[in-house]
């Protein structure tokens, strides 16, 4: 690379593992990644305090990073990375073996960072992370990139929403599956699970299909325990994609902005 | 303060690649140097093993062993300090196999620092921490009866030809660690060619009494070059050829090792 230096200047890298001292403190972990982007001394250690303070770190600033939680580690090593205020950042799993607090604070400054003018390139195994933070998806199985394309693209290719009933009682579950099987798409009937007494259908309607359903089931006189009309989740596209060998184009339908539910 | 990303123009100042490949050396070298107290068992360890030699050969073998006419006390003195500083090479190849370990590596390469900073900052340190050793080393030779009658002189080419083993032993560490990369295995192959440096020379016996073929290698290694001549400087004695034949072989040492192991670095980080 000719200018390995200078693009070294406008990236910055948080790996899978926290790549930070642990026998430094969190502040000398910063300073040191600020003398050597070659900022002077003491643009090294304002800098090192202005992101403790913008990532919770403070009162951790003097302790040894060995003492830190899994959380305080990941958000120190994407403060390191973010010394330079990179205009390109690569985070690889930014959130792996993080507790749900601390992924959602993990995603806010993530969130915080795009709508800064970051460029991200975010892998990550947690498809609803992808969902959240990114704006154009590669879906990568074995090596191979099989799909890409906006959040909303991809689950147009999976087809219709579901619909998910649980039951209360398990007689009625014969009742409830006659009803499901008149929404359901294009024959493609009802998947029953008679254990967990649940119901599930694919089916092309939009949440105004639900009254329907509630008061058709009523009708049928089927004690409903949940019910719900669930959008495809990423997880759904990546299981269509590596899963199945080939499956029907998606049908043309309208897809629902909103998660709805109905419990 | 925002998060908001730096596309303007970077602020970085201007200065020579050799000025940047030593500022970013003693950047890491301090980060390698205030972890030492933080971290005291290995430092005690580090102490305590030359510590025990000491002890061993002062009271248990010395007494079985004939060194002409100087006592053995200050014969001995000169063979620890060089072990002490040789096997600090080993703490040399397991800091960096840490650093490898721990992802640290994959920090640094990210950065637009010297490729060579990770090698020199770590070596430096490390001959700041063996100077340290030896200083207590010092103390205990003189608790139980070591009596240098070395002049100014005497002690600072003493010194300067320890500390220049010392790093050139640390190059040779560090290549190990690339080489092996997991600090278990630096931990052990970082001590195997040191026993038959150490006890092949004339650390703790004449080599006179060694068979023929040992003792045409100890005389001629690295090891007791230095060990004669620090012994030599430490007690007034004429150093004769072995002052400048210690200097050849750890300069020798230096133009091979630094190279070797700044180009396996490049290709460990290149990965």
């Amino acid at each position: 690379m000719r200018h390995a230096d200078e693009l070294r200047s406008r990236i910055g890298l948080t790996g899978q593992y926290a790549a930070v001292d642990e026998y430094l403190t969190g502040r000398e972990n910063l300073e040191m990644v600020g003398r050597l982007y070659h900022l002077p001394k003491r643009e090294a250690r304002r800098r090192a305090d202005e992101l403790l303070e913008r990532f919770d770190l403070v009162d951790a600033a003097s302790r040894l990073v060995k003492t830190y939680s899994g959380g305080m580690r990941r958000r120190l090593d994407l403060s390191a990375s973010l010394v330079f205020s990179p205009p390109v950042l690569f985070l690889d799993e930014p959130t792996t073996g993080l507790d749900p607090r601390s992924r959602i604070a993990m995603w806010d400054i993530i969130g915080e960072l795009v709508s800064g003018g970051t460029t991200l390139l975010l892998t990550t195994q947690y498809l609803d992370e992808a969902d959240r933070l990114a704006d154009r998806i590669c879906v990568v199985d074995a090596g191979r990139v099989i799909a890409e394309g906006t959040s909303g693209e991809l689950k147009a290719r999976v087809g219709g929403e579901r619909l998910e009933v649980t039951l209360e009682q398990d007689d009625g579950l014969e009742d409830a599956a006659r009803v499901l099987e008149r929404y359901a798409y294009a024959d493609s009937g009802v998947r029953v699970d008679a254990e967990r007494r649940y119901l599930v259908a694919t089916v092309a309607g939009g949440a105004g299909l639900l009254a329907a359903v509630v008061r058709d089931l009523d009708a049928a006189r089927v004690r409903v325990d949940e019910l719900g009309l669930h959008r495809p989740t990423l997880d759904d596209v990546f299981l269509t994609l590596t899963g199945h060998a080939a499956e029907p184009d998606a049908p043309g339908h309208e897809e629902l902005r909103d998660e709805k539910e109905i419990a | 303060m925002s998060l908001a990303a730096n596309t303007g123009g970077v602020k970085v100042r201007h200065h020579s690649k050799f000025y940047w490949a030593l500022a970013d050396g003693f950047v890491l070298a301090r980060r390698n140097l205030v972890q030492i107290p933080r971290i005291p068992e290995l430092l005690v360890f580090a102490t305590i093993q030359p510590v025990m030699f000491v002890l061993l050969f002062r009271y248990v073998f010395g007494g079985a062993i004939d060194v002409g006419g100087e006592s053995y006390v200050n014969y001995l003195m000169a063979g620890i300090f060089v072990q002490t500083v040789a096997f600090g090479a080993v703490g040399t190849g397991v800091g960096l196999a840490e650093d490898l370990q721990k992802g640290l590596v994959d920090r640094f390469r990210s950065l637009p620092m010297a490729r060579s900073a990770v090698l020199t900052g770590r070596t430096i340190a490390d001959l700041v921490r063996n100077l340290f050793v030896v200083f207590v080393m010092l103390i205990v030779g003189i608790l139980v009866g070591f009596r240098p009658e070395a002049g100014l002189a005497g002690w600072a080419g003493a010194i300067g030809l320890l500390l220049l083993l010392s790093f050139s032993f640390s190059w040779i560490g560090a290549t190990i660690a690339l080489l092996m990369r997991s600090t278990e295995a630096v931990q052990s192959a970082g001590f195997i060619w040191l026993f038959p440096l150490t006890f092949a020379s004339s650390a703790f016996v004449q080599t006179d009494n060694m068979p023929g073929w040992l003792q045409t290698f100890a005389d001629h290694q690295p090891m007791t070059q230095v060990i004669d001549a620090v012994r030599a400087l430490l007690l007034g004695q004429a150093v004769g050829s072995h002052g400048w034949q210690a200097l050849a072989w750890c300069l020798g040492i230096l133009v091979v090792f630094i190279p070797l192991s700044v180009t396996l670095y490049r290709r460990v980080a290149a990965r």
